[in-house]
């Protein structure tokens, strides 16, 4: 469960980048988060996994109120969530397999039952067959879908996306969409921040759009409150 | 995309367990506490060895501030225990009149050695003392050119262990002096002093050479670490990102100061091994010159382990400074 209130946000230098935001994600739920750039979607995101700290406002994530939680515990807290990058913010000095298998090493699983879920979380991207490639060879879709097994492979409750298809053509970007859906079936709270309205309109899942900050609108459905 | 998962209702029946992570169970986690620090050994002695040109300078400055003071350590501990012999043996020459003849002597030497102060007392008549420095000098044939002997007859004395200090020794140069038929009693015992003076002065030298080297290791080491955590910005934020604690990213950084402070250490020792093998026979050849059968020390099995004691505890402190200072600062953005 995802739930803002009153939140505010502002940067050093005075930018107020969120103001005022509300919003409840239920548990399983999915929705899209929308608005120019600039608008202050990456900052909600950012917010959500602890990258930054509200200026204002409770947030409230996976059970924890993130305005108390200690700096120590962020760790533990972040293991709960997936993230995916625009830029996939993958490690260009190992393989993919590497990759992905991070935060299962982080959380100390041993070799084979790494071994065992990355060879499972690529299966589910397509991408069983490139286990062994660098990053580098790979295509700008390939490297995206690496960066969403990453993200997945610990089975985060929260599955949180920045832009992921900000640089696909249409039918990748389609793929990717419906990639995402997948994990939701299954019961991943899924929020994907995307300008990409064509696309995300066709889903069949709510619709957050933020403007200068503020959330103005939801749609279409009501399963994410403002 | 083949193992599409199922659908929504499915989601409790899914293998998917718990939600938050999905830790391992507590036993394993130990466990894979334990693979973790193993990973991390290996993972940074893999990374040393991947820049072997920049880890093999690093290494050589570090083994050469180690071996710098470990050396003059080890070259004074050998002269200290050099003159240790001469310092112990605190003699009394006591040198007889021209008039007193070999068996006056004997008198002389029982005499003295009925003193209370006197442990040992030998006496050293012209032809005895002719034949040992004939023997210890090398002058022997200059000696011939002479056509009488011109050392005097003496007597050796030892005091006794009470009376090995210097006023000790002193005093008991008057009382000999004082006896008929000796003309002076002569105390060896200036020049020891004086080594001893010059022997602590160099310690204390060597010493502060000791520690403004050891601060040199730490910052050689606090700085390769902190080049190496710049040059892994990426990761660290990415490792951070995906839930790794500071004890996890901190890890390989302190292993790499280890490996650095172990290696170090062990090329140190051996450039200290190679320096004494180089000066053992020079030493040795002048020790016999004075009739010594000294040789050169060792650091020994725990002087070694010392030395590398010492290593690992300067790299894995540099490091720790490093990653302190810098870890802290990398947050995912």
């Amino acid at each position: 469960m995802i739930q803002f209130q009153n939140v505010v946000k502002r940067y050093p230098g005075g930018q107020e980048a969120l103001s005022q935001v509300s919003l409840r994600m239920d548990e399983g739920a999915m929705a899209f988060l929308t608005g120019h750039s600039g608008a202050g979607k990456s900052t909600l995101l950012k917010l959500i996994a602890l990258i930054e700290r509200p200026t204002r406002g409770q947030i409230k994530v996976n059970g924890q109120h993130l305005n108390t939680l200690p700096r120590r515990k962020v760790p533990h807290f972040r293991r709960g969530i997936g993230i995916i990058f625009q830029d996939h913010h993958l490690l260009h000095d190992r393989s993919v397999f590497d990759n992905v298998a991070l935060p299962l090493v982080i959380l100390g699983y041993r070799r084979p039952e790494i071994a065992r879920r990355v060879r499972a979380a690529l299966d589910k991207v397509g991408l069983l067959h490139k286990e062994k490639a660098q990053p580098v060879t790979l295509s700008s879709g390939e490297q995206q879908r690496v960066g969403i097994a990453r993200a997945v492979v610990h089975k985060p409750a929260i599955l949180l996306a920045d832009e992921p298809t900000g640089n696909l053509d249409p039918e990748l970007s389609r793929e990717i969409m419906e990639l995402f859906l997948q994990f939701n079936q299954v019961g991943v709270t899924t929020l994907i921040a995307s300008h990409d309205l064509e696309l995300i309109t066709t889903l069949d899942k709510p619709i957050l759009k933020l403007h200068g900050g503020k959330l103005v609108q939801t749609g279409p459905r009501d399963e994410a409150q403002p | 995309m083949s193992r599409a998962p199922g659908p929504a209702s499915r989601r409790k029946a899914s293998p998917r367990g718990a939600r938050g992570g999905g830790q391992p169970a507590i036993h394993t986690r130990f466990q894979a506490w334990g693979v973790n620090h193993a990973q991390a050994m290996v993972f940074s002695l893999g990374r040393l060895s991947r820049n072997p040109f920049g880890a093999a300078l690093t290494l050589t400055v570090i083994a050469i501030a180690l071996a710098l003071p470990s050396g003059l350590w080890l070259a004074l501990k050998n002269l200290q225990e050099a003159s240790g012999h001469w310092d112990r043996g605190a003699q009394l020459s006591v040198f007889a009149q021209d008039s007193v003849t070999d068996q006056d002597l004997v008198q002389l030497a029982t005499r003295i050695q009925a003193l209370e102060a006197v442990q040992n007392a030998q006496p050293l008549t012209r032809e005895d003392a002719l034949a040992e420095f004939r023997a210890l000098s090398g002058f022997g044939e200059a000696l011939d050119l002479l056509d009488h002997n011109p050392l005097p007859a003496l007597v050796l004395v030892t005091p006794v262990a009470a009376h090995q200090g210097p006023d000790a020794v002193r005093a008991l140069a008057g009382q000999l002096e004082a006896l008929d038929g000796v003309a002076q009693a002569q105390v060896d015992l200036q020049w020891v002093q004086r080594l001893q003076a010059l022997l602590e002065m160099t310690r204390r030298g060597v010493g502060l050479v000791a520690v403004l080297l050891g601060l040199g290791v730490l910052l050689v080491v606090g700085n390769t670490i902190r080049l190496d955590i710049l040059n892994r910005r990426r990761e660290i934020e990415v490792a951070k990102l995906v839930g790794a604690t500071d004890g996890f990213i901190r890890r390989p950084f302190l292993y790499g100061g280890l490996w650095l402070g172990l290696f170090g250490g062990l090329l140190a020792l051996i450039i200290v091994g190679v320096g004494l093998l180089l000066l053992n026979g020079p030493v040795q050849q002048l020790a016999a010159l004075y009739g010594s059968d000294f040789r050169l020390r060792g650091p020994g099995f725990s002087g070694a382990l010392g030395l590398l004691g010492l290593g690992v505890a300067l790299g894995l402190g540099g490091s720790w400074i490093a990653v302190g200072r810098h870890l802290r600062d990398i947050e995912p953005r």
